[in-house]
């Protein structure tokens, strides 16, 4: 199976893996539904997965393999916490459009 | 007894603490008690010094001893501790100090009985005492400046006392500001004096002064700024302008600050430094120049005044000239011995002044006044006394120490003794000329002031009486050899002119000329007092009022010769204008403006920032991103 993982050169994975982190990273900064910003997040999140487990396989050392089992069960807590948070958002605001929370202005 | 020197000067210290703090609290009694008693000990205790060193003197010693009170400072080279010396020229100051002060304390019961400032008043008389004591007495130039300061000092608390009137407030301001010019010459002489001798005690600096060249520059430099701090003191030109201005004070302290002790410290000092003077012949014509410019502006400038008071305020400032005079010509002792006889009639002249002023119910003003013989025989007869011995009419004192000048003067330069000349008979002329407006023809005030003339009480009266006596046999301490006295002052001064006489070229004048000097000068002023006598008071001549056109020589006269205005002009304005514009432009626009600005700075780069706090999460969030690179791009950098 590494054969498989290692017939596409590292280079490969790296510019895959920072494109759809750049991706992750603008639609963080530009979407204002509050949904998609969370999934934007996750994006990033798994696209730092994938490389981790890109270079865990092309140096043979495990342990970027069992960072990624750690950055999964973050992302799924996370999530859960945010969703929590957009529901009260919602609650109050009747709204998930980030814009509208600007309290915290001059 | 010795030992007990210290007390001369604690007693009045004493007296001014008890006073000054208890001045609420205490009864106007208890303070003329504590007030003139501290000061009669501080007498009683001098005459006791007095006593030891004119035994000593007698015996044919040097009588001069240090005697160490405590240690103040000692840093690297520099020893100081305050010290006293008690030798024949303190132990006579000693005298004057304490004797004329007590009586003019005694005086100031009866003058300042109605006034509300009672207790303070004397509490600053006794505080003078202490700083005059110290000036005195001190075997250290150190010491000595402590007192000049500090009788500065209380000249400008004096002078101001009635402080809630402005003007009187600006003249001790005035006294005290021209004072300080002369304090910092003085400070800069001590300097020069450590820096070339190496200490500043009188029994160190002399000796070392006595082996050096005639006309050495250190010494010159160093009596030429002690003349200044002395013309400063003792109101000579160019600082002599205070004086006048000083008869805003009550009359007591023009009597003891103004005419016997404070402005005598300027001769004193010059007297004790004798031997650094005589090492600068230049600086001693200077000084005898200045001593007779002054004693002939000063003169000139009281034959026109009409205030009592401003009228003895020149007289003052005249007689120190001729002490100056006497000074620049050598004539230590007799400029001494004018200090004496100056202080018996010039004290007595302003407390009969200051008696005539409280029977007129405050008036000062000559023209106001005339006839006052029969209401105030006492001070009539103790004034009379003291105007025949400022004219210097034999045998009174006066006559005795003017002669003495005047001969060592004619000795020196003829033109020396012109200018004292005419300044005697200017002199003789005005004192009989207020002599005359004030007893004598028909009373010239309101009839209120003629309901309330009356004789001063005891307090008032007995001063004046022993100031009398003491004007009418004072000259008999320094009879010369022509008149067939011993010279007592003199031979009991020896010591501390010892230095001096050796360097100086000795004083010869034929006694026969002493005979025509001393005939012309008193002929001189019994003639002007007797042209006085017939323009006052047969013709009855009254000075004109306020308004009226004068002739030149008389308005430059009665204007003071414009002085002040000059110094006005020269001096002041300019240091106004200077202090305006350091104020206004360097403090307040650019010193402020930068602090100031400093702050608005702040607050408006404060509301710039803040506009940051948008409130928008996307552009917070952005800037989280921006930082993170900024990191990222570090770490790379630097690793």
């Amino acid at each position: 199976m590494f054969e498989t993982i290692q017939s596409v050169p590292l280079n490969h994975y790296i510019l895959f893996c920072s494109l759809i982190f750049a991706i992750g990273v603008i639609g963080v900064l530009t979407r204002r539904n509050v949904i998609v910003i969370m999934m934007s997040i996750e994006l990033m999140l798994n696209s730092v997965n994938l490389l981790l487990v890109a270079f865990s396989v092309f140096f043979g050392d495990s342990s970027g393999q069992v960072f990624v089992f750690f950055v999964m069960a973050l992302a799924a807590a996370e999530v859960a916490v945010g969703l929590a948070i957009i529901m009260m958002v919602y609650r109050n605001t009747r709204s998930i459009d980030i814009d509208i929370l600007n309290r915290l202005r001059w | 007894m010795i030992d007990l020197i210290w007390l001369v000067p604690l007693l009045p210290l004493i007296g001014f603490l008890i006073n000054g703090l208890g001045r609420n609290i205490l009864s106007k009694n208890l303070v003329a008690w504590i007030g003139c008693g501290v000061v009669f000990f501080s007498f009683l205790i001098s005459c006791v010094l007095f006593n030891s060193v004119y035994q000593a003197r007698q015996l044919g010693e040097d009588a001069a001893t240090t005697i160490q009170v405590f240690e103040w400072f000692k840093v690297g080279s520099l020893s100081v501790s305050m010290s006293f010396l008690l030798d024949p020229l303190s132990a006579i100051m000693l005298l004057i100090v304490t004797g004329i002060g007590f009586l003019i304390h005694i005086y100031s019961i009866g003058y300042m009985k109605l006034d509300l400032g009672f207790n303070k008043f004397f509490s600053y008389l006794n505080l003078f005492i202490f700083f005059m004591l110290l000036l005195v007495l001190g075997s250290n130039y150190l010491i000595m400046f402590i007192g000049w300061e500090g009788v500065g000092l209380c000249s400008y608390l004096l002078i101001g006392f009635w402080y809630k009137n402005s003007s009187f407030a600006s003249a001790g301001k005035k006294a005290f500001v021209m004072n300080r010019i002369g304090d910092l010459s003085f400070l800069i002489a001590v300097l020069l004096m450590f820096v070339s001798f190496g200490t500043i005690e009188f029994g160190g600096v002399f000796p070392q002064a006595a082996k050096m060249v005639l006309g050495d520059n250190t010494v010159v430099l160093i009596s030429f700024l002690l003349f200044i701090a002395a013309t400063g003191k003792s109101a000579q030109i160019p600082l002599f302008t205070w004086l006048p201005d000083a008869m805003a004070g009550p009359t007591p302290v023009s009597a003891l600050i103004h005419a016997a002790t404070m402005v005598t410290a300027g001769v004193y000092m010059i007297v004790r430094s004798n031997i650094l003077f005589t090492l600068s012949p230049v600086v001693m014509q200077l000084i005898a120049v200045i001593g007779l410019v002054t004693a002939l502006v000063a003169a000139a400038t009281a034959i026109t005044q009409n205030d009592i008071k401003k009228v003895l305020a020149y007289s003052t400032v005249s007689q120190l000239g001729y002490m100056f005079l006497g000074l620049g010509v050598g004539a230590f002792t007799g400029a001494l011995f004018h200090v004496i006889t100056h202080a018996f009639f010039k004290a007595l002249l302003f407390l009969g002044a200051g008696s005539v002023i409280h029977a007129m119910s405050n008036e000062q003003d000559l023209r106001s006044m005339g006839g006052l013989r029969k209401q105030l025989p006492i001070t009539y007869i103790t004034m009379l006394v003291g105007t025949i011995a400022i004219s210097g009419i034999p045998p009174l004192s006066g006559f005795f120490s003017k002669d003495e000048i005047l001969a060592y003067a004619f000795a020196e330069n003829k033109f020396l003794w012109i200018g004292g000349f005419i300044a005697a008979l200017f002199t003789a002329f005005y004192m009989f000329r207020l002599l005359f407006l004030t007893f004598f023809g028909k009373f010239r005030g309101t009839f209120d002031q003629a309901k309330h003339l009356h004789e001063s009480p005891v307090s008032m009266k007995f001063p004046l009486i022993v100031l009398a006596i003491l004007s009418l046999v004072g000259g008999f301490l320094n009879v010369p050899a022509a008149l067939g006295g011993s010279s007592s002052l003199a031979l009991f001064l020896a010591p501390i002119f010892s230095d001096s006489v050796a360097l100086s070229k000795p004083f010869h004048l034929d006694h026969s000329t002493e005979y025509v000097l001393m005939a012309l000068s008193a002929i001189a002023a019994i003639g002007m007092a007797v042209y006085a006598y017939i323009q006052y008071v047969q013709k009855e001549v009254i000075p004109y009022p306020d308004n009226v056109e004068r002739s030149f020589l008389s308005r430059l006269s009665y204007n003071k010769f414009y002085v002040d205005e000059i110094y006005n002009a020269l001096v002041v304005k300019p240091l106004n204008s200077i202090s305006t514009f350091f104020y206004q432009i360097v403090d307040k626009s650019g010193i402020d403006g930068i602090v100031n600005g400093l702050g608005k700075g702040v607050n408006e780069s404060g509301k710039m920032l803040r506009l940051l706090q948008s409130g928008n999460v996307g552009f917070y969030i952005f800037l989280m991103v921006l930082g993170v690179m900024a990191l990222l791009l570090y770490g790379i950098y630097t690793i």
